[in-house]
């Protein structure tokens, strides 16, 4: 029967709270096991106390950054290559299991729906921001985990700093007085994606208003993905939604992509 | 391995024992991501996946070595590219490294 470790990682992982197990997968204590939950002590052993200081301090960086993968250690947690010289290595799978990423998506209108329902298959918690009160309804938007009656400044005020590189901010309001915060908020967060809809007159009529209120630095412009989405011509707005996610996948991969905001022409061929 | 909690707690409360398999490592091109898992009772019963087919039933007799008795607990990899691997392969043509375990922890 499982004991003890297993019983708080199924607790955590039931709950959706963030968590990472790490395993000896090779070595003399191979099975052996490390619980490691943001600010709580780590639970088990791999064996050394100094292996398990070691990798718990590692465990956290590769929850934070939601990656799975096998790490190579010294029985004493050695991980520099000249401590490692004539000791047997401790392979240890560390198991991640990070909190979603996040999407949040401004303008409740109907590419909004789409977007947020392959966000959803995507594995993303999204949240709808309008701040009109008539469009940004829960009964508009059943898929979205938050709906949210607001400016994009207050937001981002409140809450930018939980955005980070795995997150994504997907602006699809049309409409300056709202777009032109929120992509103002949006720069001022870590957020991995900022896509920005609009036709490609849209666009220029809105570089130029981003020009007047200081957003002129290539580093800040270079982050907006304006027109939003890859060129495969997408029509509807599920069509679209699949063409941002598309976009998005590819900066995160690093993939080359034919993304609208670097080619010309008609957006909907 | 959240989605298999469901089967293990089912079979648990029976007194089932499981043994558990995650992907650890791949190499290529690989249908899970390290972490996918896949969890095999003693009676053969399988809950979760670690490929895409490929691999799951050679995982079962695997996983019903080691809750035999016949083997420990331990890495075992599926793919062309190892002479040494079982021979079994991905139709993707990658290489998958598993750890196989008892769920006894």
């Amino acid at each position: 029967m499982s004991g003890p470790i297993f019983a708080r990682y199924a607790e955590l992982l039931s709950a959706s709270i963030p968590v990472a197990l790490a395993t000896v997968v090779d070595g003399p204590q191979i099975g052996a096991k490390l619980l490691i939950e943001p600010n709580a002590s780590p639970v088990g052993s791999l064996g050394h106390p100094e292996l398990d200081r070691v990798v718990a301090r590692d465990a956290l960086a590769e929850l934070e950054a939601a990656r799975s993968g096998v790490r190579n250690y010294g029985p004493a947690g050695q991980t520099t290559p000249e401590d490692l010289i004539d000791q047997p290595t401790i392979r240890i799978f560390i198991e991640s299991h990070a909190s979603p990423p996040e999407m949040w998506i401004f303008g409740a209108v109907d590419f909004t729906a789409a977007l947020a329902r392959v966000a959803k298959i995507l594995g993303y918690r999204v949240t709808v921001c309008d701040a009109r009160e008539v469009f940004a309804t829960t009964r508009r938007f059943p898929m979205a985990d938050e709906v949210k009656v607001s400016w994009p400044t207050q937001v981002f005020e409140q809450r930018g700093e939980e955005l980070g590189p795995r997150d994504a901010v997907c602006i699809l309001t049309h409409d300056p007085k709202f777009d032109v915060p929120a992509i103002q908020g949006a720069l001022a967060t870590r957020v991995g994606y900022i896509g920005v809809m609009g036709s490609r007159s849209t666009h220029h009529r809105r570089m130029q208003r981003l020009a007047e209120v200081g957003v002129t630095s290539p580093e800040d412009l270079k982050r907006l993905m304006s027109p939003i989405g890859v060129d495969i011509g997408a029509r509807t707005p599920e069509e679209t939604a699949v063409s941002i996610c598309a976009e998005i996948i590819a900066r995160r991969t690093g993939h080359n992509v034919p993304s609208l905001r670097n080619s010309s022409g008609a957006i909907h061929s | 391995m959240k989605e298999l909690l469901d089967d293990i707690f089912r079979w648990q409360s029976v007194g089932a024992r499981i043994a558990v398999a995650r992907v650890v490592d791949i190499e290529g091109s690989g249908p899970r991501d390290p972490g996918a898992a896949m969890a095999v009772t003693e009676s053969g019963e399988v809950s979760g996946s670690v490929s895409g087919g490929c691999v799951e039933g050679a995982v079962v007799s695997e996983a019903l070595a080691i809750l035999g008795g016949e083997r420990g607990a331990g890495i075992v990899t599926f793919g062309y590219s190892d002479d040494e691997a079982i021979a079994v392969g991905l139709t993707c043509g990658g290489t998958v490294h598993l750890f196989i375990e008892e769920l006894d922890w």
